[in-house]
């Protein structure tokens, strides 16, 4: 490679990428916590102990709607071992996190079954969960709703008498449990039906749907005398909740110090907090640490799942396949808080088409259900099932085959997005061959076997972000990160440091660090901390270079010019410069006391220019027509990570993508009862896709470079829970010969619509 | 009132006293610092907490304290050999079988009392084994991979 | 003068103009008109939003330039899982 000056290019996040031959980016080394987690020693959210520490435990509604009339705490608090006990008394109103505020502990009403109502920190678990019986809560019980085409209606019961819905105007004057509306598109969608040979148009509908980490949220937290605080635990952007807890609890932000705790899991859902401002409440008003943990069933009842929508989809086309206009009308339920994911539901909808009219318009609704939190490519996995359920039934209506359809309608290099801007690189056609080449779209299906094919795109982002590397006087260096690493990132960031200073991989080692010891880090959301926090990394190993250049030309005296870095060690640029040894990275290390004492690089920006994901997944179910169980015989990811810097945990990303979209398909919904409250708040009837239910997931990493990365890097954590939906259902709908339009496809309800169908004919 | 117990625990002695409704969790997490188990439902759905007792692969979320006395528990902190990892925990390593990692200590301990019962087991009977331990991150297609190629360096 | 599209919930904000023409350099100065010279985009650009140019998206670069003849999207501030 040529060698590095240290500078980072002026223009943050257009056309930074430069082909290379890489070293150490693509291989697959072990992953530096990885022996840590085969051991049982990482230390997850629950893991953490402080001496003399209390244990929390919350007070939970057992309504799904209800005014809090009074609560009364004096039984609980007079309890001995009960050290403190919080209520919404104990939260000043927050005007900044209004909905969290109320979201963490409810004040006028209770909006969903399990909405926290108090909390207690006692000297046992036994002690804490006997004064919560103590606590006296009168309730005048209002009528739920939990559907989202009902909670739409006019004379449903009204969460907010303060919401009025954004995006029309002129905004309405009576309060509704609509929040927002939102509308995307270009062109004229009736025009384009007008040229249409077929029209195809649909309802469906999808479930809510867990995260389904399986560590449940936990933390630990401190609180001094001098109103200094500490908390430890699980988190997907410790910053963030450091901000946010702090403000809820009134705090300074300057005196939390926030560290993140190994997460088992989190897929968007912790990406907010719920515990931890409660904790630091508790650990506040008791003066003594303060642990708690959430139930499985507190994780299912309280904390974030996805949206559950409802959506219209008409799309035309002609004889010969070219889409003619498209239209989507998605309505998402997100909970009892505004922030359903309706506006990138309406964005993705139609991302994968390059389109002359395409309309998508997005409702966001509130309903009695616990406040939606982000979920991998948060809207998107719905309103692409919807579109590519219908695409693929164009494609059947005009016997072409799916992939060629798809392929002939696909968005390019320079068309215009479905949400507005062009796509600038992206590879979607990429992907669209691959499948169409893969062994897997020639083996011949069987008897009630079907096979299915889908698109998905997600947009990807950057955010705020810095990086430390710090050379150690052995010559190995220390990356620090602000990210999380929730998926084998560290690993990526090594695998980075190591590219560019020209080391082995073995000679660096990263750790994600706390608030106190980095600037502001944005949250490892939205895939991308492979992208960010590893640009941060490069950039923060050029200026190492540079300095490590500067070290040799003090130490060969001759100019910095004169001194080039090459293979992890500083040569002399050309023959004027002198003839001198080569002094490796670990060389300079050891001398650096005497040149100018400790070498380090940081990188701090707004890392911009993260490249759109486009993904196309291949699925061969069997149905059986006597259960209507679902088999997957064969499954297929295939998806352009730009540049896969390790290769098997993009793989990774690719396969648990798959399988959290088989579970939404086939098994996973929210179950209420007419009463309003959840049914199934356990993994034993909410139930995540297990080892005997699936098949080897193939994979298929395209590598399109992203023109905004050094290294070409998109992020791949999202898109990969974008196809399997709309795949599965295509492929079900292949092997039972109808359409499924209603998600999860579980067997009482396959059964059902061959039932119908039988009887139809 | 608490209840003594001894038992022993990846070959050592141990002796603990617990509260009768307590789990055999909850001790090894709370009262003897063994955190390698996780709680991930409590409910014995999700196998974070995998644990043997006499050989036995068990739920230890489901088992109390007050009934491990005279047993013999292997917990994931008790599967290398000082430094030496398990063949099963270097394959988890080399298959990148792992992302986030929660439900690693579980399929570590279950996958080990596999493998002891069937050395040789087709990947049908792999998934079936391991279909009390939930991982919600890979799909479970590497660490199908991993205890494969663990059981063929077993197998030697 | 740039062109700018508002789309979502942001079009009803400026009298559902499919374009509309702002003087700005760069993306702050971009963000500050839309809510001086439509009021109901301040709610929105309070919250915070994402521009894009020319087909780059950026979420949090205010002081981003804009090209003169730049293609200039405003779109809801992404977020993700």
């Amino acid at each position: 490679m040529a060698s590095s000056t240290g500078e980072a290019p002026e223009s943050k996040g257009t056309h930074q990428y430069q082909p290379r031959d890489f070293k150490v980016v693509g291989t697959t080394p072990l992953r530096p916590d990885g022996v840590d987690k085969v051991t049982g020693r990482a230390r997850f959210g629950a893991d953490m102990n402080l001496p003399g520490q209390l244990v929390g435990k919350v007070l939970r509604s057992p309504h799904p709607h209800a005014k809090l009339v009074s609560i009364d705490t004096s039984e609980a608090e007079a309890l001995p071992g009960v050290k403190a006990v919080v209520t919404r008394d104990d939260f000043a109103e927050n005007e900044a996190h209004h909905d969290i505020l109320c979201n963490i502990m409810a004040r006028d009403k209770v909006l969903y079954e399990g909405h926290a109502v108090a909390a207690v920190a006692a000297t046992s678990r036994a002690i804490a969960l006997k004064a919560l019986k103590k606590i006296k809560v009168v309730y005048d019980i209002l009528p739920h709703v939990t559907d989202v085409d009902e909670a739409m209606k006019a004379d449903a019961p009204i969460l907010h008498d303060d919401m009025f819905t954004h995006g029309v105007d002129p905004m309405p004057t009576t309060a509704s449990n609509i929040a927002g509306r939102c509308e995307f598109g270009h062109g004229d969608v009736d025009a384009g039906f007008e040229q249409a040979d077929i029209i195809i148009e649909r309802n469906f509908k999808t479930a809510a749907t867990h995260q389904g980490y399986i560590e449940p949220h936990a933390c630990v937290a401190t609180v001094t005398s001098d109103d200094y605080g500490e908390l430890w635990g699980c988190t997907q952007g410790h910053f963030v909740l450091r901000n946010v807890s702090a403000s809820l609890v009134g705090m300074d932000v300057s005196k939390l110090r926030v560290t993140a705790s190994e997460i088992g899991g989190g897929f968007g859902g912790k990406t907010t907090v719920f515990l931890e401002p409660v904790c630091l409440m508790l650990a506040k008003k008791s003066g003594k640490p303060v642990k708690m943990a959430m139930t499985r069933d507190e994780v299912f009842k309280a904390s974030g799942p996805t949206a559950s929508s409802s959506m219209d989809v008409k799309i035309g086309c002609t004889k010969d396949g070219r889409i003619t206009a498209g239209f989507a009308e998605v309505r998402y339920q997100g909970g009892a808080f505004r922030g359903a994911p309706a506006d990138f539901g309406a964005m993705c909808a139609f991302a994968c088409y390059a389109l002359e009219n395409v309309k998508a318009i997005g409702w966001e609704v509130v309903t009695n259900r616990p406040k939606g939190a982000a979920y991998r490519a948060p809207g998107a996995p719905m309103s692409v099932y919807a579109v590519e359920s219908v695409v693929d039934e164009l494609a059947k209506a005009i016997d072409m085959d799916p992939i060629d359809f798809r392929l002939k309608n696909a968005a390019r290099n320079g068309d215009k997005s479905s949400y507005g801007p062009k796509f600038e690189s992206l590879g979607l056609v990429e992907t669209l061959e691959a499948a169409k080449n893969h062994p897997n779209y020639q083996i011949p299906l069987g008897p009630n076997q079907g096979r299915g094919v889908a698109s998905g795109f997600w947009f990807n982002f950057g955010g705020e972000t810095c990086s430390t590397l710090n050379v150690n006087q052995d010559g190995t260096v220390a990356i620090s990160v602000g990210t999380p690493d929730i998926g084998g990132s560290r690993a990526s960031m090594c695998q980075m440091a190591a590219e560019e200073l020209g080391i082995p991989y073995d000679q660096v080692r990263a750790i994600v660090t706390d608030t106190s010891s980095l600037g502001f880090n944005d949250t490892t959301e939205g895939s991308r901390v492979t992208f960010s926090s590893g640009m941060a990394v490069i950039f923060a190993a050029r200026e190492i270079i540079g300095k490590l250049c500067e070290r040799a030309a003090m130490m060969w005296d001759i100019p910095v010019e004169a001194v080039k870095w090459e293979e992890g060690k500083a040569i002399p640029a050309g023959a004027n410069a002198g003839d001198f040894e080569p002094l490796t990275l670990a060389e300079i290390a050891d001398a650096a006391g005497g040149t100018g004492g400790p070498i380090a690089g940081h990188h701090e920006y707004n890392a911009d220019g993260a490249g759109v994901s486009f993904g196309t997944h291949l699925v061969d179910t069997e149905v059986d027509p006597e259960t209507g169980f679902v088999k997957i015989l064969r499954y297929t990811v295939i998806q352009d990570a730009g540049k896969a810097i390790h290769p098997s945990y993009v793989e990774g990303q690719f396969q648990g993508g798959a399988v959290q979209g088989i579970g939404w398909a086939l098994n996973e919904e929210y179950i209420y009862g007419d009463d309003g409250k959840l049914q199934n708040a356990g993994f034993l009837d909410y139930r995540l896709p297990v080892a005997s239910d699936l098949p080897m997931i193939d994979t298929v990493i395209v590598e399109v470079p992203n023109p905004g990365h050094p290294y070409g890097v998109r992020g791949v954590g999202e898109t990969g829970i974008v196809p399997p939906l709309a795949a599965i259902a295509n492929s079900v709908s292949d092997a039972a010969n109808l359409r499924m339009t209603e998600l999860p496809m579980s067997p009482p309800r396959i059964l059902k619509a061959i039932h119908q169908a039988e009887a139809a004919e | 009132m608490g209840i003594h117990v001894s038992t022993k625990i990846n070959g050592d002695d141990v002796e603990f006293v617990c509260d009768a409704e307590e789990t055999l969790l909850d001790v090894l997490r709370d009262r003897l610092n063994l955190t390698g188990a996780k709680e991930g439902c409590a409910t014995g759905d999700c196998g974070a907490c995998s644990v043997t007792i006499d050989g036995r692969l068990t739920c230890s979320c489901l088992t109390l304290g007050a009934e491990v006395e005279g047993r013999e528990i292997g917990t994931v902190e008790g599967v290398a050999k000082g430094n030496e990892l398990h063949p099963i925990q270097q394959k988890i390593l080399d298959n990148a079988a792992l992302q986030c990692g929660v439900c690693t200590p579980g399929i570590v301990v279950a996958a080990k009392a596999l493998l002891e019962k069937k050395p040789d087991p087709s990947e049908e009977e792999i998934r079936y084994w391991m279909a009390g331990n939930l991982c919600r991150c890979t799909g479970y297609d590497k660490i199908i991979r991993a205890i494969q190629d663990a059981a063929a360096e077993m197998r030697g | 003068m740039v062109q700018v599209v508002l789309s979502g919930i942001m079009k009803t904000a400026v009298d559902d103009q499919a374009e509309i023409e702002i003087e700005a350099k760069n993306i702050k100065q971009l963000l500050d008109a839309l809510a001086r010279d439509y009021p109901k985009m301040e709610p929105y650009v309070k919250k915070g939003l994402a521009v894009s140019i020319n087909g780059v998206i950026y979420r949090d670069s205010l002081y981003q330039k804009i090209p003169e003849d730049a293609e200039i999207f405003v779109i809801p501030r992404l977020a993700g899982g």
